[in-house]
């Protein structure tokens, strides 16, 4: 016990105090952090992750500006109810692209993070002009300003180089063509060039057919709307992960 | 540096630090028994817990990820357990689903309650978002409670729409067909659809300019009967919509009728293949039958 009695020599000298929290300070980071950079399980390995498409970026930066994440999360629960409700639970892999992720905690509205697919573009396009028109009961606001808003095209190729630099696969092939990229996915029937090199660029990155979808979104092929990106992005959520090759008995993917 | 001596203070009778601040001294009492023991008892907790729960990152290189602890606990594992058992539990009534037909399904009391009931929960859960609860519908999204069909109102023909969807053009079985945007693609001027407008009110029973709809009438004939029929009463088997009753999908008033021609509408509906499982697309198939307008 005489050991713990010489702590007042540690308590009265100021340096010796610094170094002692420290090297405690460290052993917890050691211990929490550190095997985040060497651990393979942090992530999950699934395919048909790929990076987000220009307008579906688009469409993120409006979900956040608009702050959808106060009322939605995504973020799928490993709960048999959650499960019965929205589909498969999310894996950590699904938000590896997401800066910041959405994952959220309060939902006043459903949860998005399997939405994509589930309802038409036609839908997304009513619901989000006027929600209760399709869901009586509902409190969300109307969002209908969005499909008179021109998408601004100009600058997406930044978004995508900053999310490069925080570590988001975007090649150099995929920042130079951004905006065409963004335009030929809310043009379908246009440029047949353009729509294949888009789809060529990121299903090559998902190493899967039919993680994209080129369409007319908002219904309104006079111009490109804030709709049109915010519909691509909502109808993508979830979709892009195949969970035909998902192993979920994998003891790495037990968590 | 001296260990001090015990120095206990006059009022309170504690024993004090030694400290001294302007002639204040600092009284040495314990810390609150019941405070320190639970946060020795926090300490043990985190021992149990590391030998009962996964908790220690694997060091690199040995190929393991963590002490899986004795318990071997697994959030995901809980819930795939959880969910397969809740599989099992329906497993019997549900492959009585999927053995019978749909008309069995009907027919058959018990069976045609469970699959009402399952088809029910199911269609609040993933349909009634468009369709309505209780399939009322909405402007553009039909009214599955009443006897209008525009593809198909058989059993047999709920359950293919359910299952390929609607211009769902991912899956190729998918019930399709697109109606021409007779204005914004330029094959009709605006005159011309202005008059088909009055013409389509007059067929529906409407009042109508009778000048403009017989002006529309070969214009009509040319672009509408290869689908909507020469009687105007539709054709299933496209998806083209009857025009002569009153009920209208996407609304009945002549500018309504004007976008529709103008913009055309092509309704989307998915197809719920592998997003629901088979037993659960034929209650649904039931269930919609069961609405009120379900054919033979």
């Amino acid at each position: 016990m005489s050991m713990l009695k010489n702590h007042g020599k540690l308590e009265r000298h100021s340096l010796l105090l610094t170094v002692g929290i420290l090297i405690v300070v460290s052993i917890g980071g050691l211990v929490e952090i550190a095997p985040l950079f060497y651990l393979e399980n942090t992530i999950e390995k699934v395919k048909g992750m790929r990076p987000y498409t220009p307008l579906e970026l688009k469409g993120r930066n409006i979900y956040i500006r608009e702050g959808c994440y106060v009322c939605h999360s995504q973020m799928v629960r490993p709960l048999r109810d959650e499960v019965e409700r929205y589909g498969h639970y999310s894996l950590a892999a699904e938000s590896m692209y997401d800066h910041p992720f959405q994952w959220g905690s309060k939902r006043t509205g459903p949860d998005l993070a399997r939405v994509g697919g589930k309802y038409s573009d036609e839908w997304h396009l009513d619901h989000l002009k006027e929600p209760k028109s399709v869901v009586p009961d509902s409190i969300m606001p109307p969002y209908a300003f969005l499909a008179k808003k021109k998408l601004r095209v100009e600058g997406i190729g930044d978004d995508l180089k900053t999310l490069r630099f925080a570590g988001v696969p975007y090649t150099d092939d995929m920042i130079a063509n951004a905006e065409a990229d963004l335009v030929a996915q809310a043009s379908p029937n246009q440029d047949y060039d353009a729509e294949d090199a888009l789809i060529a660029r990121y299903e090559a990155a998902a190493e899967r057919k039919g993680t994209l979808r080129i369409a007319d979104f908002d219904r309104n092929p006079a111009e490109i709307t804030e709709m049109d990106a915010l519909i691509a992005y909502l109808q993508m959520t979830g979709t892009l992960v195949d969970f035909s090759t998902y192993e979920a008995d994998d003891l790495s993917n037990r968590r | 540096m001296t260990e001090h001596k015990p120095d206990i203070d006059e009022l309170s009778g504690v024993e004090t630090t030694g400290h001294t601040w302007d002639g204040i001294q600092e009284l040495n009492n314990p810390l609150p028994r019941w405070w320190l023991y639970v946060f020795y008892g926090t300490i043990v907790w985190a021992v149990i817990y590391m030998i009962f729960m996964p908790a220690i990152p694997a060091l690199p290189g040995t190929g393991m990820t963590n002490t899986p602890g004795i318990r071997s606990h697994s959030d995901r594992a809980l819930v795939a357990e959880e969910v397969g058992k809740l599989n099992a539990e329906r497993a019997a009534a549900s492959s009585q689903l999927l053995d019978a037909s749909l008309e069995e399904i009907e027919t058959d009391m018990n069976l045609q309650q469970f699959a009402l009931a399952m088809g029910e929960s199911a269609f609040g859960d993933n349909c009634a978002t468009c369709h309505g609860a209780g399939g009322r519908g909405a402007k553009g999204y039909p009214m599955l409670a009443d006897d209008i069909w525009i593809w198909d109102g058989t059993l047999a023909g709920i359950e293919t729409t359910l299952r390929h969807g609607i211009r769902h053009l991912e899956d190729p079985a998918t019930r399709n067909s697109a109606m021409p945007a007779f204005g914004r693609d330029g094959l009709l001027t605006a005159k011309e659809i202005d008059d088909l407008v009055q013409y389509v009110v007059k067929v529906s029973g409407g009042t109508a300019d009778m000048s403009a709809a017989n002006r529309a009438a070969p214009v009509f004939a040319q672009q509408c009967v290869s689908c909507h029929g020469a009687d105007a009463k539709g054709n299933r088997s496209l998806g083209a919509p009857n025009l002569t009753d009153s009920e209208w999908l996407f609304g009945g008033e002549p500018r309504d009728i004007q976008q529709t021609i103008y913009n055309a509408r092509n309704a989307h509906m998915p197809a719920w293949q592998g997003r629901l499982d088979d037993a659960t697309i034929k209650a649904l198939a039931v269930y919609v039958h069961s609405l009120g307008g379900g054919e033979k």
